[in-house]
């Protein structure tokens, strides 16, 4: 995925927060980020800094949660890990795997003044 | 810009009138934000504009006395209900506590596109309108499908559609040569659709109630996937011209589809396509995809697509 992008509609959010909220600087942005997402954490906290430049969280401090795969294996009737989106089950070798988690990009919280 | 790819949205067009992206949409005074609690709200602004966002009533903590207003305390709505958040910068209102604290978000990066979503899916669902979002790559015969659709449902359903490209009115042309109404979106430097672009559609275009809605999505495989426009089903489309390992490569559009048009299937006797490997790997993404083959030039499989279609219009009425 394209981790421009993403930082993108992560400022957006954090803009709308701070305006809601009337919050005069942000020293943190926790962001969570499954494994099963496609984007690359290193990345997108390149591009964070670099748009959130000129913002009330210029030089905030990124922290990324990285959510483990899993999902639930039709077959064997159980979640099961998945380290890529569209693996077998690794039990029964089947492909009906439903992911269940790991496939989170969301913004969890902000620590801010 | 696209939350997916990086690709721009500078400016839209929507039948023709160019509207830059932030300037249609005031921006909702009485957003809220936290995800926890929170239940949609839908509401008509003055000038027209609808929409929709999270409502909440958070209640369980004092209110900050002996300060000015804050923009947060200050949201009201007119009419029914309003938000009254009773509480300062960061919720501070106990003196003495540092005012450094976590703010609570819970919000997807791809949350707004949803929420637009959910409102299109409201939408459509009042009208008995059934929308099929129609992806695949550029090429795959999408266009040439719909005019065969529309031709063989005339009469028996009315269709509208929605055609999204970079640049050019040809698609919706065609489409209006068939005498079904057509609106283009035009995205610009975007390589989708996304939940607002249809959403400002819908309101320019005069659909009839349970009817057909087909949107073709802009010709594209990665970034349509990722943005829900409230349809009620995507559809992918995949030529035999195209490589059969096509849903291992973009495993993402397949996942997202309920239903896999083979298409262009008359041309199989002159390629060394092979079918059955195509749907395996199809099933291997998206075990429950249906599968149907279709040729918009023979008409094979155009019945079955047809009653696919119907059996959804039936389950909208």
């Amino acid at each position: 995925m394209h981790e421009m992008s993403l930082a993108e509609g992560v400022r957006g959010i954090v803009e709308e927060t701070v305006a809601a909220q009337g919050l005069r600087a942000v020293k943190a942005i926790v962001l969570e980020i499954g494994e099963l997402s496609s984007v690359e954490p290193d990345a997108l906290a390149f591009c964070l800094e670099a748009v959130l430049r000129d913002t009330v969280a210029e030089g905030a401090r990124i922290e990324i949660e990285r959510i483990a795969g899993a999902g639930w294996c039709l077959e064997c009737d159980r979640t099961v890990p998945l380290a890529q989106r569209y693996d077998a089950c690794p039990n029964c070798g089947g492909y009906r795997v439903q992911p269940t988690a790991g496939t989170e990009m969301r913004v969890r919280e902000l620590e801010a003044d | 810009m696209c939350t997916v790819c990086g690709c721009g949205s500078g400016e839209v067009k929507i039948g023709g009138a160019v509207r830059p992206r932030g300037a249609a949409r005031k921006p909702a005074a009485t957003r809220a934000w936290k995800a926890l609690g929170e239940h949609q709200h839908e509401h008509v602004h003055p000038d027209g504009t609808r929409h929709s966002h999270p409502h909440e009533h958070p209640h369980d903590h004092d209110h900050m006395h002996d300060a000015e207003p804050t923009a947060a305390m200050a949201h009201v709505e007119d009419g029914e209900g309003h938000l009254h958040f009773g509480a300062g910068p960061a919720h501070a209102h106990v003196p003495g506590l540092s005012q450094a604290q976590m703010v609570k978000i819970e919000r997807d990066i791809l949350g707004k596109n949803d929420l637009q979503a959910e409102a299109n899916r409201r939408w459509l669902a009042e009208r008995g309108i059934f929308a099929l979002n129609l992806v695949s790559s550029p090429g795959s015969g999408k266009t040439t499908l719909l005019v065969r659709t529309i031709n063989e449902l005339a009469g028996r359903v009315p269709v509208a559609v929605i055609e999204g490209d970079q640049q050019t009115e040809f698609d919706a042309e065609r489409i209006r040569a068939t005498g079904a109404p057509a609106l283009q979106i035009n995205t610009g430097k975007g390589c989708h659709l996304d939940a607002d672009m249809v959403g400002r559609a819908f309101e320019r275009m005069d659909l009839a109630e349970r009817s057909l809605l087909l949107i073709e999505n802009v010709g594209n495989l990665v970034c349509p996937a990722a943005f829900d426009l409230g349809e009620a089903h995507k559809v992918a489309i995949l030529s035999v011209t195209e490589g059969e390992d096509k849903p291992l490569k973009y495993p993402d559009l397949f996942a997202a589809a309920d239903l896999l048009l083979l298409n262009k299937v008359d041309l199989l006797p002159h390629l060394a396509f092979d079918v059955e490997r195509a749907i395996g790997y199809a099933r291997r993404v998206n075990p429950d995809v249906q599968v149907i083959r279709t040729s918009a030039v023979s008409g094979e499989g155009i019945a079955e697509w047809l009653a696919w279609i119907e059996r959804g219009l039936a389950g909208r009425a």
